[in-house]
């Protein structure tokens, strides 16, 4: 009976949010007594996950499933977790896991929860803390089924590094029927995306027009961040709807959220709330965003925002 | 087409959010509830079939009386008939045991959910009710298309969108996209009087045993005020982010 955790991979790669999964497995599988064991889908080295607790990997390799498919995936992760005995089993909070666990746990008949923040806090009641009105409030939450499976909120557990090593199994599960097939993907693939950023840089209506993103991609470049805008920025068309933030947009949970020309309305409050450290640049010093944020700049982002990618340039330069 | 939406009874995005009896229960005390934003979108596309493709529209929620004038008011944009199954939302997996059990019952060929509700944010119910009534899922789904029995969506991934193509039943859970914000119907006069009218059937829910259970809320400590720097000092700003955040 070991702890089983998905470990996501992109092109064979794996993902940030998969070594802090892992790092979550270790702490719950240390909480039980028992060992950790990660399931992988055309990823091409998982040696690595060694380094974050895994103990042993089922490696599975198909071409079958070189394109994300829930259905498929959901499968051969419990197929996964049957042949390990899994009790407990943990997800990312990624686009792609909170789309296959629903599936997963009706296969497991296990109890799920989502957006979890901390290891439990108990392993038998088995209770754990997640976040719930957007952000607005936390929930203990317990699970009172045998099988147990749990979505780790992204940023939220952090990296834990161990000096063990992984065995590696090849594991060849059934693959379904899809059902879903999927047609084409538009996905700029140079960018780093707000899921998986532990710094996001987003910009509001204060920047005026599409044309000034220049220094907000700039900034971002220099961070190694995300892009990300406010609501009526993408209704304007100004950016893509994926890099809407906000309450109908996407959730962030950077460590580190830049909110540049945005004033702060709920909406866009509720979809940041989980980031660590917000900065808040605007020329308003009334903006409602100063109350949400812990450093703020009072002043026009068309002058802050290029000397401030001076001064971090300088400061990435002396490290 | 037979479509049924499902539609979640939450507090409106501005609502304080506080908690009462020992902080184990959501305190609703001068709180507006909304139909779900997520959900919102997804009544306004099934307006849409049902008007361009002839299709009948039904609202479901899982919830005691005090959800009707939620239901009432998606009748009043338009559904036809609405089904309120009488028991407490007490977890995600036993919501979608109850709608699946009305998904049986009514045998509808589309299913549109929103991709989570802005109370509890589990985002788990689309997913379930997929897998617990074995239709094809398609999830973060930002538009649909129906063609006979065969549906093509474009769902929105990390940092890009897919489109994808499949078949009925289908469910998907919806977003913003699926109708532009701009589209979203307000219930005119003649609308709230409609409904009044319609169909709002109440049905007993089936026997469930709750997977998860909810043992009391906190909310976040308070946020200390902001340091304020000067922008002709960002080396300040650097300084802070780097030795006090730790974040760079």
């Amino acid at each position: 009976m070991s702890v089983l955790v998905y470990t996501e991979s992109e092109q064979g790669k794996f993902k940030k949010v998969a070594l802090e999964v892992a790092s979550y497995a270790k702490a719950v599988a240390n909480q039980l007594g028992t060992t950790v064991t990660a399931v992988t889908i055309n990823a091409s080295d998982a040696s690595i996950l060694g380094n974050y607790g895994v103990d042993k990997v089922l490696n599975v390799t198909n071409e079958q499933l070189d394109a994300f498919n829930a259905k498929a995936y959901a499968d051969v992760i419990k197929q996964a977790a049957e042949k390990e005995d899994a009790k407990v089993v943990i997800v990312s909070s990624s686009a792609d896991s909170k789309y296959l666990a629903p599936l997963l746990a009706v296969g497991l008949h296990a109890g799920y929860a989502t957006n979890v923040i901390e290891a439990p806090s108990s392993t038998s009641p088995f209770t754990v803390k997640r976040t719930a009105f957007t952000n607005k409030a936390f929930n203990i939450t317990t699970i009172n089924t045998d099988v147990k499976l749990v979505a780790v909120s992204n940023n939220s557990f952090g990296l834990v590094e161990n000096s063990g090593s992984a065995s590696a199994e090849d594991f060849a599960p059934a693959i379904p029927e899809f059902g879903v097939h999927v047609q084409s993907v538009d996905k700029a693939s140079d960018k780093v995306s707000i899921a998986d950023a532990e710094i996001v840089v987003s910009a509001g209506r204060g920047l005026k027009g599409p044309e000034n993103w220049g220094m907000i991609e700039e900034l971002a470049d220099v961070l190694g961040a995300a892009t990300a805008c406010s609501k009526p920025v993408s209704d304007l068309g100004w950016r893509p709807h994926s890099e809407h933030v906000g309450q109908t947009g996407k959730p962030v949970a950077a460590n580190l959220y830049i909110a540049i020309g945005i004033s702060g309305a709920i909406q866009h409050l509720a979809g940041i709330n989980a980031s660590k450290v917000k900065v808040v640049i605007n020329t308003d010093p009334e903006a409602p965003f100063f109350k949400a944020a812990d450093y703020g700049v009072v002043g026009d982002a068309f002058e802050v925002v290029p000397a401030l990618i001076e001064k971090l340039k300088a400061f990435k330069a002396q490290q | 087409m037979k479509i049924l939406v499902c539609i979640s009874h939450v507090p409106d995005t501005t609502s304080k959010i506080n908690f009462t009896e020992g902080d184990t229960k959501f305190d609703t005390n001068g709180v507006q509830f909304v139909i779900n934003p997520n959900d919102e979108f997804g009544l306004t596309r099934a307006m849409w079939f049902k008007e361009k493709q002839g299709a009948s529209v039904t609202v479901v929620n899982v919830g005691g009386p005090e959800t009707e004038p939620t239901l009432r008011k998606a009748l009043a944009i338009g559904a036809d008939e609405a089904i309120r199954v009488n028991t407490e939302a007490i977890d995600g997996f036993a919501v979608a045991k109850q709608l699946s059990k009305v998904i049986e019952d009514g045998g509808y060929d589309l299913v549109i959910a929103g991709r989570e509700s802005i109370d509890y944010n589990g985002g788990m119910v689309p997913g379930m009710i997929a897998g617990l009534t074995n239709a094809n899922f398609v999830n973060n789904c930002i538009s649909l298309e129906v063609e006979g029995t065969n549906a093509t969506a474009i769902r929105e991934i990390d940092g890009g969108k897919e489109t994808v193509t499949t078949s009925l039943p289908l469910v998907i859970g919806g977003q913003k996209g699926l109708v532009e914000e701009s589209d979203l119907r307000i219930p005119n006069m003649r609308g709230i009087m409609m409904a009044r009218k319609k169909p709002l059937q109440v049905v007993e829910p089936i026997a469930t045993e709750a997977e998860t259970s909810s043992i009391k809320f906190e909310k976040p400590a308070p946020k200390g005020a902001v340091t304020l720097v000067s922008p002709d000092n960002l080396d300040e700003l650097v300084n802070l982010l780097h030795n006090e955040a730790k974040v760079i």
